[in-house]
């Protein structure tokens, strides 16, 4: 569960969000849209105490951030930024850094976390490259590798800040069904997604953020229904029931008038 | 993950064999040559005069300066690469020695000439340059070509600084062109000793600290993620490499190129995993150092090269290569 209240932060001077008030239950998904730099990516952020709040309050599973330790913090929620570094590390070294924040001085890992990496990496369907240097791994199987990382870091939330940049369109279906299974097995998951049409399919329910401020937080439907993404993107978006369940599509507003 | 690490598992017997051969080679090999069997007599004080002085106040304070200049060098190297995220970096060439030797002739200049002082002034003199480096380029967010850049710039300001001193205070003519450029063959216990001890504790501490190495060189946000308190641990580890390139350079003079050279050809061999990475520096660079060492003592008999010299001629194109190989890799850096 994460409750969030009132979040003010930003960097410097310059303050970025503006009491964002949001509630997470456990085991769903929330999926942050909204335009380029409008502080997504600064939410996430100040979540995790990464970016100090200037006011406000954040709880993950009823730890407060302001007062919990980065170690206490990344035993709660696993976080995987933007920007990743590949390395010379083997995808096993990499993954087994999930374990990092149970470790004690000096931090050598021990074997029931090489089990735990190694039940990651098998999730992932990744276990075959444990062997195999992150930088020769294409952008999709990287990815994989930084979510085994997350799993084997086992919190019971996950952050991300926007995981299927790298992944081509099967990558991306896999993801989304890979997020509602982990939802479904009791993690709250936080996603920073630019695919609209992804957060729509995938997520219990959407926060929208415009300049710093959020502009609703609600299910895909009713997210749908209340035309906030049509204002923010200036495309137009449908539903249309399937056999496989509703599908999204969208439009631009020019072409339909 | 298991298979991958005992994979070239002869990579650390063989760096400890060429680490205690060197040193052997080190100890027998020079103007007087010594048997092994005759190095061991002089070792137990069966023998006396002119060979057992040799021995006890040339021989053996070189060697030991040799392997470990080399190893505190080289892993000095590998923790600034890892911290700055940057394979060019090494305290030759981002100002770190630099900083040292003026530290060095500082102290020099105020009268103290070995101990404790000179181990303390190096390491404040290093630190120094590589907080200048560190934060000008974190506050400027620069790109890894600007980072090597602004040490370069770093390291001629501070070698000029040093020639000044040198030039207005004439007790500072201890420090001789083999200081500036390195060597082993004005080195003594009283300023190895101290520096030795500083290498010894850094090189544990270290050794204790790779898992977090690891992980700072993940990135700073995942490591922030992985609960690692990265603004405290990035200058931990860059202390402990300023700790090591002063102690080394306090006694060694401005010797260049070793942390460059020797942790690349160590990651190109093991990959960089932090732990074997810097097991194999320690081994690798003393050895490496020593026998350069030994080669700049009998190549050019009668003469003998400073050892800094000769580490100039093999570093300088691995430094080129290494900087067409990085640009190759990222163009718009």
């Amino acid at each position: 569960m994460i409750e969030i209240t009132g979040l003010c932060s930003g960097y410097r001077r310059r303050q970025v969000l503006h009491g964002i008030d949001l509630s997470v239950p456990d085991g769903s998904v929330l999926t942050i849209l909204g335009p380029n730099g409008c502080g997504k990516s600064t939410l996430l952020k100040s979540m995790l105490g990464f970016v100090p709040l200037s006011a406000g309050e954040v709880s993950l599973n009823g730890l407060s951030v302001a007062h919990a330790s980065p170690r206490q913090i990344a035993q709660t929620a696993a976080y995987l930024p933007q920007q990743r570094s590949a390395g010379d590390l083997l995808v096993g070294q990499l993954v087994l850094h999930g374990r990092f924040p149970y470790l004690h001085y000096p931090r050598t890992y021990r074997t029931e976390d090489r089990e735990i990496a190694r039940q990651a990496m098998e999730e992932m369907g990744i276990a075959a490259l444990a062997d195999t240097p992150l930088r020769e791994l294409s952008g999709g199987m990287r990815q994989k590798a930084h979510i085994a990382m997350a799993l084997a870091q086992q919190t019971p939330i996950i952050v991300m800040d926007e995981p299927t940049t790298f992944l081509d369109v099967g990558q991306q279906v896999k993801f989304g069904r890979m997020v509602q299974k982990l939802a479904q097995g009791g993690k709250t998951v936080v996603l920073v997604l630019h695919d609209v049409l992804a957060a729509l399919t995938i997520s219990n329910k959407i926060a929208v953020i415009s300049e710093g401020q959020l502009l609703c937080c609600k299910t895909p439907s009713q997210i749908l229904s209340s035309q906030v993404l049509e204002h923010l993107y200036g495309v137009k978006i449908s539903a249309v029931e399937t056999a496989s369940g509703t599908c999204y599509y969208y439009q631009a507003q020019e072409e339909m008038k | 993950m298991r298979n991958a690490e005992k994979k070239r598992g002869w990579l650390v017997p063989l760096g400890l064999v060429l680490f205690l051969g060197s040193g052997l080679l080190s100890l027998c090999v020079g103007s007087l040559d010594f048997s092994p069997v005759r190095l061991m007599a002089l070792f137990l004080g069966k023998e006396d005069g002119a060979a057992a002085s040799i021995l006890w106040y040339s021989r053996l304070p070189r060697t030991l300066a040799c392997l470990l200049a080399g190893a505190a060098l080289s892993v000095s190297g590998a923790v600034l690469q890892s911290v700055l995220s940057n394979k060019l970096a090494s305290p030759g060439i981002i100002g770190v020695n630099a900083g040292a030797g003026l530290g060095v002739t500082l102290c020099c200049a105020a009268g103290a000439l070995s101990g404790w002082a000179v181990s303390g002034g190096a390491f404040l003199g290093s630190l120094a340059a590589m907080l200048i480096v560190a934060f000008f380029c974190g506050w400027v967010s620069a790109s890894k070509t600007t980072v090597i850049l602004t040490g370069v710039a770093l390291n001629s300001l501070l070698n000029a600084a040093s020639e000044a001193v040198t030039v207005l205070d004439p007790d500072v003519a201890a420090l001789n062109t083999e200081f500036r450029v390195g060597g082993f063959s004005a080195v003594t216990y009283s300023r190895l000793l101290p520096a030795g001890a500083l290498i010894l504790f850094s090189l544990l501490v270290l050794l204790t600290l790779s898992s977090q190495l690891d992980v700072l060189a993940l990135g700073d946000e995942t490591a922030r993620g992985l609960g690692l308190a990265v603004g405290r641990c990035r200058m931990l580890f860059l202390m402990l490499a300023a700790l090591l390139a002063g102690a080394a350079v306090s006694f060694a003079g401005l010797l260049g190129f070793v942390g460059l050279i020797v942790p690349h050809f160590v990651r190109l061999l093991t990959g960089s995993a932090s732990r074997r990475l810097l097991t194999l520096c320690i081994l690798w660079g003393g050895a490496f150092v020593a026998l350069c060492d030994l080669a700049a003592r009998k190549l050019f008999l009668p003469f003998e090269m400073p050892v800094g010299i000769l580490m100039a001629v093999l570093g300088g194109p691995v430094f080129v290569l290494l900087l067409v190989k990085t640009k190759g890799g990222h163009r718009h850096d």
